[in-house]
């Protein structure tokens, strides 16, 4: 992987950006110090170079009436060659999986569960966690609270 | 709020993939008239649904190619000490999140780092200084994917 060499302007940039990505660019020239047509040609820069890739907005499931998130640590069957693939590939019909990661450690795959209450994760995880294919062995982390979660790079 | 609908949810996928369309772009889309999805995704904002927005950067290509899952069991609990660990553990730049979790971990630590050597350096000298910290497990990423969750 091509590493992108960034100067300082472009490393502030990025910082204010991170911290608030919703801002217009009138307002981080502003912040900068710098001209807007040079801020939108940076900005052009690191869109390009494939650095910048975009903006997601955060939804927050537990004002959408999700209370209940659990971490499932999965340990897979590794004697079965497409163990992974066909794992992922059966995670991805469950709506209520909202993230899928993949480890090199103890844990083979985590996916982020989430439900409206234990009634309902008891049925997620019985009709359709425990289904999937190729499980050796699960771990569950129940999520009590979310202490830091800005998910910034420290540039 | 659960009274959304499928529009509202149409809407919540769409700004998931990209948060920077427009309120008339997203409208044409979805067959709204402009001020009709504005209002809606005011709602969302206003509800706490719409959280607020993530920067999508490449972080191999801004050097940081290594990301490291930490499970951290704490030694010695305690209010005071829950206290200590999160504000210790909050301050640190290469700690990008801390999940409090109930099971055979206390917390789980999103922890990025330029390589592996440089993820040994935050690990002793920053992680495994943390006051009350006991066992800890890592997992170093390989591959993640967001799914959109169930929205329709």
């Amino acid at each position: 992987m091509m590493k992108i060499m960034l100067d300082d302007l472009d490393r502030r940039i990025l910082r204010t950006l991170q911290s608030d990505p919703a801002q217009s660019i009138p307002d981080l020239g502003d912040y900068l110090g710098v001209s807007t047509s040079r801020l939108t040609r940076r900005l052009d820069k690191l869109r390009d170079s494939g650095v910048l890739r975009g903006q997601q907005a955060v939804i927050n499931w537990r004002a959408m009436g999700y209370e209940v998130e659990v971490s499932l640590r999965v340990t897979l069957d590794k004697t079965q060659s497409r163990a992974f693939d066909d794992f992922i590939e059966a995670a991805r019909d469950i709506p209520e999986v909202i993230e899928i990661q993949t480890f090199l450690g103890r844990v083979d795959v985590r996916l982020s569960v989430i439900a409206r209450d234990m009634a309902h994760y008891q049925q997620i995880y019985r009709g359709g966690i425990l289904t999937l294919p190729h499980i050796a062995d699960i771990e569950a982390l129940m999520h009590v609270a979310r202490i830091k979660a800005d998910e910034g790079l420290p540039l | 709020m659960s009274d959304l609908d499928e529009i509202d949810h149409k809407l919540l996928r769409a700004l998931a993939g990209d948060a920077t369309l427009s309120a008339g772009a997203l409208g044409r889309q979805l067959g709204l008239s402009q001020p009709a999805t504005w209002r809606r995704i005011k709602r969302l904002q206003d509800s706490g649904i719409i959280a607020g927005r993530r920067l999508d950067l490449d972080r191999e290509k801004l050097g940081f190619g290594v990301t490291v899952f930490l499970g951290v069991k704490l030694a010695t609990k305690g209010r005071v000490s829950l206290d200590d660990f999160e504000r210790a553990v909050s301050a640190i730049p290469e700690v990008q999140t801390v999940e409090h979790v109930l099971g055979m971990y206390d917390y789980r630590l999103r922890v990025t780092a330029r390589d592996i050597a440089d993820f040994e350096r935050v690990l002793r000298r920053r992680v495994m200084t943390l006051p009350g910290v006991g066992d800890v497990e890592a997992n170093v990423l390989l591959s993640e994917e967001r799914r959109p969750g169930p929205l329709g």
